[in-house]
């Protein structure tokens, strides 16, 4: 378990990192916290020819907020992420999804940005990305560009950046009103990937009825699963059992997990099940208990 | 000076534990010149090796040597097995490889990240052959065999005949059986396999340093397979062992393997065992798969067992396999006065890892079965299952009580400790809660076990594999022996050398408390040393640390110096104050005259004078203070021509209640609470002892909950690495009460009896009774392990599906 021959770059700044990446063509990788990167060099499952440690990039350790937007910087290490009462406050859901990751010793080194363009399919942080909708910023040497996570996620541990591009930092929006989220999972121990994760979030009006749900699943395809099918079945209406039933029934139908060692298709798929009703009934009653925003 | 024995005082390892100044293999110095190991391993299970090309690999700079089997060969036997079924075991593969991780070369270079790079170069040519890795279809009249010469693949079978079986079983009101699989599962220690190995041509003598623990009767194993007299082969296991849980029984293959190496590569080498290699290629438990038969009375009363125990020893059966079968035999009815035994004990290969010892090595293989069938007696005839475990008790009155296969246990009141654990556990207000949340439909149970935790092992046991007509061509084996080495300097300070090998429970710590209390002087002024160097050392063939045997054995050894110590400096004292020994007692540091405490004779001055001033000795007694004791118990007795063998030396006894609830949605397992009453006889440290039962419990809650070595069926290992191998850390323990009973031993001289792996025994099997006690409702049977949620919810959700077929029908 030694990694295989490579060069190391630590440069000081984004620029000279994009340059870095520019120049090394298809052999290069970002190390940040290198908490999944590590492991899977030290096993010789990936054996980048030249290792960019982006560690000293401290101007992409951020959290900002306009009150529309919360941004966050790829190098924000996730147990800042999970400290931070801006965030707790604005955006709820990623402070509950982010003590899922692992476990404190990880969190003080993993980053937000790491964990997101490792793009594990059962991950915390790509799955509250499709849920919250997010931006990912992504800088190349020639290029800025900016891209949904709905079209990020391409496959398992596969994303729509290119060899050169490098995430810089994501953006949330941020919802106001009444407003109620929830992130549940089921893993085999603390702090190990999900069987299965959900996350949900929600706005009612004034009577208890949705106005606005967004519902996405981890751990049940190759990419986090967004139910689009969510707001359609629920907006307009308080949330009934019957109301919860067809939400669940549709996950069913529209998940179509693998088998592994730990969890069987079937397992999963109830797991999809039972998690979406458990979301969306935590995220609808906080959200009636709350008088703001969470 | 107060009593020291039996108080709950800190560790003296502590303090260089905890400020990283630990002596463990990685930390100590190597030769110069000291190259690093990679080996390379099998991908397939079952192959003809065709060719190993090494050329590439050689060329890497930086490179020593690349050594296949055929080179190693050369200067090997295959290890010793201790069955009579020819199997030819080698630590590396020759012209076949058996399981995923078998070594099939050595690269030896500069570092091992050389050694790595060199080793994706070496081209292995395999011929596929079919694998079998499933117990029972092994045994099968096609089933492909993994050692032509041996002709199947069973390496061990023998029966055992106790009492009056099928009488008990005619006269049984109710014959109650099932059939059930003990995975396959591991120990993980931190610290993982470590060798230094160096071989010297101008002595013909290879020394070894290696975190091996023992047993060292595989010392001579080890000088036979090297072709070497057993004194050329110095083993030398430094101060600190990262844990074993004893896995690291298992290194020995590797450190013959390494030793081979240096002698090839011709310079000292060295090899860290890293996690990937260590989860595939080190050692493992068995998995078992036992039929259980049940005579029964109608009131629960079981008046016979009837078992078949297959045991998968893996690719190779090796040293000290099967002894997995055997190390409980003498406690195979467990805690019940079960006087009628039939058994019937395979050791099978297949094509995965070969077995050794793990923590409660055996007991967890058993008790799952035997504990199983108790709760299930009880369902059957509709009892409460604390009343069958009450029914069948040993009573306080029938210790030492004679086991149906010869085990004397020397101790215990199990009925108070099982009464202790019900009322601590609050089985009857359970009960009434259970019944209340069933109705709102929560799923919830409460699971019993009641354990024999044997220590101490007889090295007799494992004989009992042969039968007792091959046992009588070669000489008896027997006893337990273990040594201690007590000095005193010239200044009168002490030195306890101890060969138990120690991998992080105190020993260091408890053999100070003994020695300090039997000597009269503060325990922080006693060293011990715990490096064994089998050149320098005390020691015998069962030294090392398995069985729990240090409470029973290595303790009574450190005891039994000490007297010694004590006897010659009161020798010393009395012919020095010209009173009799009998009027002389030790306390404070000094020999007091019982009649007139004002004379006195300082210990330092005794043992001044066996160095200053030996002139000044009694006639003919020999200078310096340098005692060893070795010492064995009568009770290790040979098994006799009737397989009757008392396999350990002190039997503890463990009660376990645990409370569950399960998920009905998720089929997630909660423990609730967890209450484990223990009698290791009297306890030499409180402090150690609970910390020695959180880990054995923590290892057990693993095999209930979430540890397993899964491989397909083509034998590829599915759980390689920490990601799939699922050990419980801290989140994963429920709460635990901990309490004990202290009946002593009258077998060790201070009444202690081993410990620390009773939980490992009985956590499986009390949490899969008490999941098995929740799903009462649903008519499921729990017959294996691990308890994860997919399991639960697969069989709650097929309950679920067979009751709606038969409302429709």
């Amino acid at each position: 378990m030694k990694p295989a021959k490579f060069d190391y770059y630590r440069p000081k700044d984004l620029p000279e990192a994009l340059s870095l990446l520019e120049s090394s063509g298809f052999d290069g990788k970002i190390i940040a916290g290198g908490q999944s990167l590590v492991p899977i060099m030290n096993m010789r499952l990936a054996t980048p020819e030249c290792l960019i440690d982006i560690n000293g990039l401290q101007d992409l350790n951020f959290i900002e907020s306009d009150d529309r937007v919360l941004k966050i910087g790829t190098m924000t290490r996730q147990n800042t992420v999970e400290t931070s009462q801006l965030i707790k406050d604005q955006c709820g859901l990623v402070t509950e999804a982010v003590a899922h990751i692992g476990h404190l010793q990880t969190r003080n080194r993993g980053t937000i940005g790491g964990s997101i363009v490792h793009a594990d399919p059962s991950a915390e942080l790509p799955l509250v990305m499709m849920a919250l909708n997010g931006t990912l910023h992504i800088s190349s040497e020639d290029e800025t560009r900016s891209v949904k996570a709905e079209d990020f996620f391409l496959t398992f541990l596969t994303t729509d950046m290119m060899p050169n591009e490098m995430l810089t930092e994501v953006h949330l929006p941020i919802w106001k009103g009444r407003v109620g989220s929830s992130f549940q999972e089921v893993a085999r121990r603390h702090g190990d990937f999900a069987l299965v994760a959900a996350a949900c979030q929600l706005e009612l009006d004034a009577h208890d009825r949705i106005s606005d749900i967004r519902l996405a699943l981890g751990g049940v395809e190759a990419i986090p699963l967004l139910i689009s099918d969510a707001k359609e079945l629920l907006a307009g209406e308080r949330l009934t059992d019957a109301a919860l039933q067809k939400v669940a029934d549709v996950v069913a139908g529209s998940v179509e997990p693998e088998s592994d060692l730990h969890a069987s298709a079937a397992y999963r798929t109830q797991l999809a099940k039972v998690l979406t009703t458990r979301v969306v009934h935590q995220a609808y009653e906080r959200a009636k208990g709350s008088a703001v925003c969470p | 000076m107060d009593k020291v024995i039996g108080k709950a005082v800190t560790r003296v390892e502590d303090m260089r534990l905890l400020t990283g100044q630990g002596k463990y293999i990685d930390d100590i110095g190597t030769p110069a010149q000291t190259f690093q190991a990679a080996i390379l391993r099998s991908s397939s299970s079952h192959a003809n090796l065709v060719s190993i090309d090494t050329a590439e690999a050689e060329k890497v700079p930086g490179v020593k040597a690349v050594i296949t089997g055929e080179q190693v060969k050369k200067y090997l036997e295959p290890f010793s097995v201790g069955v009579s079924a020819p199997v030819h075991y080698y630590p590396i593969a020759v012209d076949k490889v058996r399981y995923v991780g078998e070594p099939v070369a050595v690269v030896v270079a500069k570092s091992r990240y050389i050694a790595e790079d060199a080793m994706e170069r070496i081209k292995v040519k395999y011929e596929a052959l079919p694998p079998v890795v499933d117990i029972e279809g092994s045994m099968e009249e096609d089933a492909p065999i993994l050692h032509e010469n041996v002709g199947s693949n069973i390496a061990n079978h023998r029966t055992f005949h106790y009492g009056k079986v099928d009488q008990a079983f005619e006269e049984a009101d109710r014959i109650i059986k099932h059939k059930y699989l003990f995975p396959k599962y591991t120990a993980t220690p931190v610290e993982t396999y470590g060798i230094i190995a160096n071989y010297e041509s101008s002595e013909n003598q290879y020394t070894v340093h290696a975190n091996f623990h023992g047993p060292f009767v595989i010392q001579a194993i080890m000088a036979q397979a090297l072709k070497i007299p057993s004194n050329k082969l110095r083993i030398i296991v430094p101060k600190d062992i990262g844990g074993s849980y004893g896995i690291k029984a298992g290194t020995f293959p590797y450190m013959v393997l390494l030793s081979v190496a240096s002698r090839i590569a011709g310079c000292p080498v060295k090899w860290i065992e890293d996690r990937q290699e260590h989860l595939s290629a080190s050692s493992s438990g068995t998995d078992r798969v036992t039929y259980i038969e049940a005579a029964v009375k109608n009131n629960g009363k079981v008046t016979g067992l009837r078992m078949k125990m297959i045991d998968n020893v893996g690719a190779y059966i090796r040293a000290p396999e099967p002894a997995c079968l055997y190390r409980t035999h003498a406690n195979s009815t467990g805690a019940y006065d079960i006087p009628n035994l039939h058994i019937d004990a395979y050791a099978i290969m297949t094509n995965k890892l070969p077995t050794g010892l793990i923590r409660g090595y055996g007991g967890q293989e058993l008790y799952f079965p035997l504990e199983r069938i108790m709760q299930r007696v009880a369902f059957e005839l509709n009892l409460d299952p604390a009343d069958v475990i009450r029914e069948n008790l040993i009573k306080k009155e029938q210790f030492p009580y004679k086991t149906a296969s010869g085990g004397m246990y020397d101790s215990g009141d199990y009925m108070k400790g099982f009464e202790l654990a019900l009322e601590t556990g609050k089985y009857e207000e359970f009960r009434k809660k259970q019944e209340k949340a069933r109705k709102e439909g929560k799923i919830v149970g409460v699971g019993l076990a009641c354990i024999v935790e044997p220590s101490g092992s007889n090295m007799g046991y494992i004989t009992v594999a042969l039968t007792p007509e091959e046992r009588a061509k070669s000489l008896p084996k027997s006893g337990c022996s273990e040594a201690a080495t007590v000095s005193m300097d010239p200044m009168g300070s002490v030195n306890v050398r101890i060969s138990t090998t120690p991998s992080g429970q105190g020993h260091e710590t408890v053999a100070a408390q003994i020695v300090s209390e039997v000597l009269s002087i503060p325990a922080d002024k006693i060293k011990v040393v715990a490096e064994l160097d089998t050149s320098t050392s005390a020691w015998s063939i069962a030294s090392g640390s398995y069985s729990s045997r240090f409470a029973s054995l290595g303790s009574s050894a450190v005891f039994y110096a000490a007297h010694k110590v004590k006897e010659k400096l009161m020798k010393i004292a009395s012919h020095q104050m010209k009173v009799s020994e009998s009027e002389l007692e030790l306390r404070d540091g000094a020999f007091y005259e019982k009649n007139d405490p004002t004379k006195k004779y300082a210990l330092k001055r005794a043992a001044g004078s066996a160095h200053w001033n030996p002139l000044s000795l009694p006639e003919g007694m020999e200078p310096g203070i340098y005692e060893t004791y070795y010492y064995s118990v009568k009770a290790a007795e040979p098994p006799d021509e009737n397989d009757l063998i008392n396999s350990s030396v002190t039997y503890g006894f463990v009660a376990d209640l645990v409370t569950v609830e399960i998920d009905p949605d998720t089929g997630e397992v909660r423990i609730l609470d967890y209450v484990t009453i223990h009698d290791a006889g009297k306890l030499l440290n409180p402090l150690i002892v609970d910390g020695q039962i959180f880990g054995g419990l923590a290892h057990g809650l693993g095999g209930a909950l979430y540890e397993e070595l899964v491989y397909d069926n083509k034998g590829q290992l599915l759980t390689g690495s920490f990601m799939d191998y699922l050990c419980p850390t801290a989140p994963e323990i429920p709460n635990v009460t901990i309490k004990h009973i202290e009946t002593p031993s009258p077998m060790t001289p201070l009444g202690a009896k081993g410990l620390g792996e009773g939980n490992t025994m009985s956590a499986p099997v009390a949490v899969a009774n008490a999941v098995s006690d929740a799903l009462t409702p649903y008519q499921i049977e729990i017959d294996t392990l691990p308890l994860s949620p997919n399991r639960i919810w697969t069989l709650l959700n097929q309950a679920k599906q067979n009751k709606n077929k038969e409302v429709t029908v």
